[in-house]
């Protein structure tokens, strides 16, 4: 029997690839070990080698080929006494099974008027998208952080592997060839020392950028995030302040057990004297980085590894620039308000069509900045809707959805015609196994049913 | 208190002198003497850190001061001797016994009373007290509270210096029990990789709190905590301010020549408890009885200038009159300042976007 060889999964949250080169020809011979392919996934380039002895029968996917799934055969190698004539090309065999999005929790269709199309609200603080490309939310970033380096010569970039590498997962593309290594600087692995460093070089006038690989390396920097870059305006009567940047991926990515997958927003949230924006969209990523970098506060930026393959329609101006602590309206809705941030906004926003299919009008809220955050949009749309659920990947307790709840008791509280639902993550360590990570993560379903139930319509 | 002085100062980014070896950076002292105009300053400086300390001590006592204060008297001639060799562009940091190093700084003793007390007229507003003080005016980046992260930040100044091209040089000062943070080495590595301008000033007065150093550290020569990233280090008399001042001249000669950072190790002694509420029971009154009866960088230098018949006791008595006179003018000042207006509780958390 001939041995397929299947396009690898070469990343925690790779889902599918380019093939960009064979480096076999059908009819070679190869051994364990030798390159056979390039493949081109959304990090990087990576070499794949034989796993097997013996000739390489068919090559099944064409040099070039993008959007490659993970597992489908890519090739064929033959035993030996085999021939490629004698195999039966399995050009068209079914990819292993993704996970579809679940289909169980359809309900039955309703006879109940289907809600208006769906549109978004636009603040008047809200600036307009004018000519925009399609861009992934890793490019947006980049971009952002391009434009204002251009703009500025104060504002450099520095973190693991951000120059040489080109990023660890390859925002700051490019960076390092445009800007040198004077404004692109690699640092060691050391993140409470590189980030003390730059809330000093922020001291010394400049405008630091600091990534942290994934904010769960952050915790080691947390002190002079908090107690050196937050407290010290205050702790100075306003002589002192920086203007700082902190950003990286944050939350879950995918199967990368407890010590990987945290959200933060609670965490950060908390903590007076710094801002703190979670985008979701490609045009969030590069308004509020902009923002982020303009602001003479310390800003964190909480990203996420997911979105960052994404494309959306993305400003190309270089003034596009959101404002810190406006919310905005992703879909408009009367029956229930949504609220999410980051990742859980398209969670939130998939729920709503679902829930429009059972006429339920949802408002989505993608809440874009958590410190400050946007209470009077969140009031206003309970005002109008009589009920929320708020979304987060964090943990329940102290949650964002804590202080949202609150929020609304205190402001709100005769508009409510139910209590405020929470959907979070589980109130555990992130697991390893697939399944359990799956349970541990707020899912579309788990919106869909809070915000039945706060619709009495369980 | 030791002005700034104005002279331009050297680019740092000498690359002939790059290569130079940490050993080779090792010894031929071309240290200046200080001059006798010097020596007196040097006196004067000291002695008021002294005496505001003294003062402080008393109005803690009183109530008039509230939570930690960390007291300096005792080490006068660290910061004393290395601010005398701090030009313009040159900034300081340190944690948060750091009374001294404002004043030695040339900030104004009534503000940083007025601090002291928390008062409106303070540095800091009333908002920061002992430990959080800052003057971008006089270069001073605190003031900082946790132990060992100012070394870091201090470390991020020498980068800007190096970035914004202005021939500057950080002072990163720090206690013995700062040495044992993982942070610290964190700042080293990078400071020595980047050859950053940061001069590291270890003042080991022996004791973390109430834990000698000999409890705390595996090995207590604290000028050779660089060696493994190349950092050149140097152990000074920290209770003879001629000898700081002359270490000072070479360090900063090494450092703004562009050969990254150094390390100054300065023997220093605290005469009082860690802060106002340590009994300071850790210790011997024949220790403490010593080092004050022998070593005291205000009555040696005193000793000295008498005997050079730089001054007589009566041109002392003038100096000391004139430098009791200001503490008391800082205290009454730092007193009657009025509290800050309820209102400042929530200014200064954020700037404004402009």
């Amino acid at each position: 029997m001939a041995t397929e060889i299947l396009m690898p999964a070469l990343s925690p949250t790779m889902t599918e690839g380019t093939l960009a080169k064979w480096l076999v020809k059908e009819g070679d011979t190869v051994s364990s070990g030798d390159l056979i392919a390039e493949i081109e996934t959304d990090k990087a380039t990576m070499e794949l080698e034989a796993v097997d002895d013996g000739t390489i029968g068919k090559l099944l996917v064409a040099e070039g080929s993008e959007g490659v799934d993970v597992h489908v055969p890519i090739a064929l190698i033959l035993d030996e006494g085999e021939s490629a004539d004698d195999i039966e090309v399995p050009a068209t065999k079914a990819p292993v099974p993704k996970e579809e999005p679940e289909t169980e929790s359809v309900d039955e269709p309703t006879d109940a008027p289907r809600p208006a199309a769906p549109k978004p609200v636009l603040d008047a603080d809200e600036p307009e998208l004018g000519e925009t490309a399609e861009l992934t939310v890793r490019e947006a970033l980049r971009d952002a952080m391009a434009e204002e380096m251009r703009e500025d010569d104060t504002v450099f970039l520095m973190g693991e592997e951000v120059a040489e590498y080109q990023g660890a997962y390859k925002v700051s593309q490019g960076l390092l060839e445009e800007f040198s290594g004077k404004r692109v600087i690699d640092t060691p692995i050391t993140e409470q020392g590189f980030a003390g460093l730059g809330v000093g070089a922020a001291f010394g006038n400049l405008k630091p950028i600091i990534e942290f690989m994934t904010f769960n390396f952050a915790m080691q920097a947390i002190d002079q995030i908090i107690n050196s870059a937050a407290k010290t305006l205050y702790m100075s009567g306003g002589q002192m302040g920086c203007s700082i940047v902190f950003r990286g991926p944050n939350g879950a990515a995918s199967r990368v057990g407890a010590q990987h997958s945290q959200c933060f927003g609670a965490w950060y949230a908390h903590i007076p004297g710094h801002k703190l924006v979670a985008p979701w969209s490609g045009a969030d990523a590069k308004g509020l980085l902009k923002a982020a970098i303009r602001d003479p506060n310390p800003v964190i930026v909480l990203e996420n590894e997911l979105l960052y393959g994404s494309k959306f329609d993305v400003p190309v101006s270089d003034d596009y620039v959101l404002p810190i602590g406006k919310a905005k309206i992703e879909r408009e809705g009367s029956d229930v308000t949504i609220t999410a941030f980051t990742i859980m906004v398209g969670k939130a926003l998939e729920a709503a069509e679902r829930l429009a299919e059972n006429g339920i009008s949802a408002e989505v809220i993608n809440l874009r900045s958590l410190r400050p955050l946007d209470t009077e949009t969140i009031i206003k749309s309970v005002q109008k809707t009589n009920r929320c659920v708020s979304c987060e990947e964090g943990f329940p307790f102290s949650g964002i959805g804590s202080e949202i709840s609150a929020q609304i008791m205190e402001n709100a509280f005769d508009w409510l015609d139910a209590p405020v639902a929470r959907v979070t993550g589980v109130d555990v360590p992130m697991p390893y196994a697939a399944n359990l990570e799956k349970l541990a993560l707020p899912q579309v379903e788990h919106i869909v049913e809070a915000a039945k139930a706060a619709c009495y319509r369980a | 208190m030791a002005a700034r002085k104005s002279a331009t100062a050297k680019s740092s980014t000498s690359k002939a002198k790059t290569k130079k070896s940490a050993k080779s950076a090792k010894r031929s002292s071309t240290a200046k003497e200080p001059t006798v105009d010097q020596q007196v300053q040097f006196y004067k400086d000291m002695l008021l850190i002294r005496r505001f300390e003294e003062r402080a001590g008393q109005l803690y006592g009183m109530g008039l001061i509230g939570g930690f204060c960390h007291l300096y008297i005792g080490q006068e001639a660290v910061v004393v001797g290395l601010q005398a060799n701090v030009l313009v562009a040159d900034t300081l940091i340190t944690t948060y016994r750091d009374h001294g190093h404002m004043l030695a700084a040339g900030m104004d003793p009534k503000g940083v009373m007025a601090e002291l007390t928390g008062r409106i007229d303070g540095y800091s507003r009333g908002k920061g007290g002992s430990m959080h003080m800052f003057s971008r005016e006089k270069g001073f980046f605190g003031g900082h509270g946790i132990v060992g992260a100012s070394v870091p930040i201090g470390t991020g100044l020498g980068f800007a210096h190096k970035y914004n091209e202005d021939g500057g040089v950080n002072f990163c000062y720090f206690g013995d029990g700062a040495t044992n943070q993982g942070q610290v080495y964190e700042a080293f590595n990078m400071a020595a990789l980047w050859k950053l301008p940061v001069i590291y000033v270890i003042e080991n007065n022996k004791y973390g709190m109430g834990t000698s150093i000999e409890r705390a550290s595996a090995s207590t020569d604290l000028h050779r905590r660089g060696e493994a990233y190349g950092i050149p280090g140097r152990v000074v008399d920290g209770m003879d301010v001629a000898a700081v001042y002359k270490a000072g001249q070479e360090a900063v000669e090494y450092v703004r020549s562009g050969n990254g950072p150094i390390i100054l190790e300065m023997k220093t002694y605290r005469y009082r408890g860690h802060s106002m509420s340590d009994p300071a029971k850790y210790r011997s009154k024949e220790e403490l009885a010593k080092m004050r009866g022998e070593h005291d960088p205000i009555d040696r230098l005193r000793l000295k200038l008498v005997a050079e018949n730089v001054l007589d006791e009566d041109g002392f008595k003038e100096m000391d009159k004139a430098i009791k006179a200001r503490v008391t003018e800082s205290a009454e000042f730092a007193q009657s300042s009025p509290e800050p207006d309820p209102s400042e509780l929530f200014t200064d958390v954020l700037r404004d976007v402009a």
